[in-house]
């Protein structure tokens, strides 16, 4: 039972050594000290601490960079093996292909996780030395940290998925920008361009919450800012949320995980090396 | 229970509406190496590829000792070098071989091992920096891992210099030896032919030839060719024993297996006119040559 460990060991070896783990925690750093200066302007007028402020901006980072991320380590991790044709040579051990999965899906969250906590952990560390920092502002900073590891396993192991379905490494990769172009922007687009030809109708107050709510990047968003009310002033996105009940989004940030983990295993199971 | 290592009865696969394993029935004892020739495409990775599990077969049946393919006993005691085998550039041949013995659950000797296949001075390099021979020595190191029913090599000595070539033969043996039946799959015939112990000759997924060396000359009655020196006289000897004369002194005599001691004494009784006799028994080129091209009915 402990194989997959030896795979998580591996893949959490090759990430340290491709410097994959190094660049991914100075970019998360860097983004979000960036956010954090200059986005501490309106503390003042909105009568909120600094650390809340940064919050709301490093929410708004992490839609985009932890799915981005995610996909980055996760496109290779079928396909990469099959064009090295060293997976037939893996699967012709006694791990089994969940095992392979489950061990490198460990090891990536948890460079995920690494990178997250660290990036977002020093932004805000610097936030409440310069502005000060109440309980509840330290509450969304967990909340922000733990909310976008979820992100980064949803969009793991949805990578994973494409990883399985994709003929090559770099056709991977580049379903891989698609979904991500897909998840995080044109699905904001496309309903913001619906509720706007819909005028307030039935669709803008009962059905276009929950479609919201579906995508996993939204609900990452509605969970961070239903939860706080500093952040939800200082995003300024309070209607959506009020709409829905409190359990949808992370109902909605907890189911998806587990959706596109047993969709990338389905997948993976008819990968033919 | 069985007392084979492998057991390969009328396996048949398709892919698309092509057949690409056509009823193959093949066996391998315990100890047992055995060499599997044929053309590119002709089937042998897709044969090893169904004895690992790795692809499904529509009909017959393989056996691992008691063991379907893909099941967790069958990839316990298989051991498996694919061809041009490559690896994650970043990892190191310790690490790599770490998680292979972690994998099979294995006690392993990891440098030991590495040793054996000649990389203990590469131990701790990354294998992005391996030459192919070097990675195809670290892929044979894995192989002999635990201590495997059956190891499956395929084309074990591409991109490996002659004495490393020699160097896998004698961890082939060793395989051997410690009851390991070893299939080989290759195209560098004049190797297998000393370095088996049977020779299995595929064509268009079809099983054309499967026996012994000897047997199977005898089988496609390929010519022994005896090579003639004359002391004197090469056309007189040549018009004697009824060959060729191939050059100024010697005479060429092509005679069947069994016909092959009458024509030594004829030689022999020709006494002094004789200087030399050389004799070539079918190369496995010709039989290779034989059996993978001919069209059998």
């Amino acid at each position: 039972m402990t194989r997959f460990l030896a795979i998580t060991r591996t893949e959490m070896l090759i990430l340290r050594r491709n410097r994959w783990l190094l660049v991914a925690t100075l970019i998360m750093v860097l983004f979000a000290l960036a956010l954090t200066f200059a986005g501490s302007a309106p503390t003042g007028t909105l009568g909120v601490d600094m650390l809340t402020v940064s919050v709301a901006s490093m929410t708004t980072l992490s839609v985009y960079l932890a799915p981005l991320l995610a996909l980055m380590i996760a496109f290779d991790a079928i396909a990469g093996d099959v064009d090295r044709g060293s997976l037939s040579l893996l699967l012709s051990y006694p791990a089994g292909r969940g095992e392979i999965l489950l061990g490198k899906f460990t090891a990536h969250l948890a460079a995920l996780a690494f990178a997250m906590t660290i990036g977002f952990g020093t932004a805000g560390a610097v936030a409440a030395f310069f502005g000060g920092a109440g309980p509840e502002s330290l509450m969304a900073l967990v909340r922000l940290i733990l909310t976008s590891i979820l992100l980064g396993a949803v969009f793991l192991a949805l990578g994973y998925l494409l990883s399985a379905l994709a003929r090559g490494a770099t056709a991977a990769a580049g379903l891989s920008a698609g979904l991500w172009l897909v998840f995080v922007v044109l699905y904001d687009l496309g309903l913001l361009g619906a509720v706007v030809m819909d005028k307030g109708g039935t669709f803008t107050q009962s059905v276009f919450p929950w479609v919201m709510v579906a995508n996993p990047a939204d609900a990452f968003r509605l969970w961070n800012i239903a939860a706080t009310e500093g952040v939800a002033i200082t995003s300024g996105m309070t209607g959506a949320a009020q709409a829905l009940p409190v359990w949808a989004a992370p109902a909605s940030l907890l189911i998806w995980p587990v959706l596109g983990f047993a969709l990338a295993r389905l997948a993976f199971r008819k990968v033919e090396p | 229970m069985t007392d084979k290592a492998l057991t390969i009865n009328n396996v048949c696969k398709n892919r698309g509406k092509t057949r690409v394993l056509d009823d193959i029935t093949l066996s391998l004892a315990p100890g047992q190496r055995v060499a599997l020739l044929g053309h590119n495409g002709a089937g042998k990775s897709t044969l090893i590829k169904s004895i690992l599990g790795l692809t499904p077969i529509q009909d017959g049946a393989i056996l691992i000792g008691d063991a379907t393919p893909g099941s967790a006993q069958a990839r316990r005691e298989t051991a498996y070098l694919p061809e041009a085998v490559s690896f994650h550039p970043a990892l190191t041949g310790r690490e790599q071989l770490t998680l292979f013995a972690k994998l099979s659950g294995a006690k392993a000797d990891v440098p030991g091992l590495l040793d054996r296949v000649g990389l203990s001075d590469a131990l701790d390099r990354r294998i992005g920096t391996y030459s192919k021979g070097m990675r195809q020595r670290l892929g044979l190191a894995q192989v002999l891992l635990g201590q495997p029913k059956v190891a499956l090599l395929d084309e074990p000595t591409s991109g490996l210099d002659p004495i490393s070539r020699q160097d896998l033969y004698a961890i082939i043996d060793e395989l051997a030896a410690q009851g390991t039946a070893v299939l080989i799959a290759s195209h560098a015939l004049t190797e297998v032919e000393a370095r088996t112990d049977r020779i299995a000759i595929m064509r268009k997924g079809r099983m054309v030839a499967n026996d012994t060396l000897s047997s199977l000359s005898a089988l496609a009655g390929l010519p022994i060719r005896l090579r003639v020196r004359a002391s004197a006289n090469a056309d007189a000897l040549a018009a004697e024993l009824g060959g060729n004369r191939i050059n100024g002194a010697s005479v060429e005599l092509l005679c069947s297996p069994d016909d092959k001691m009458e024509a030594l004494r004829r030689i022999a009784g020709l006494g002094d006119a004789v200087a030399d006799v050389e004799m070539t028994p079918p190369k496995l080129e010709d039989l290779y040559r034989h059996y993978a091209q001919e069209d059998l009915q």
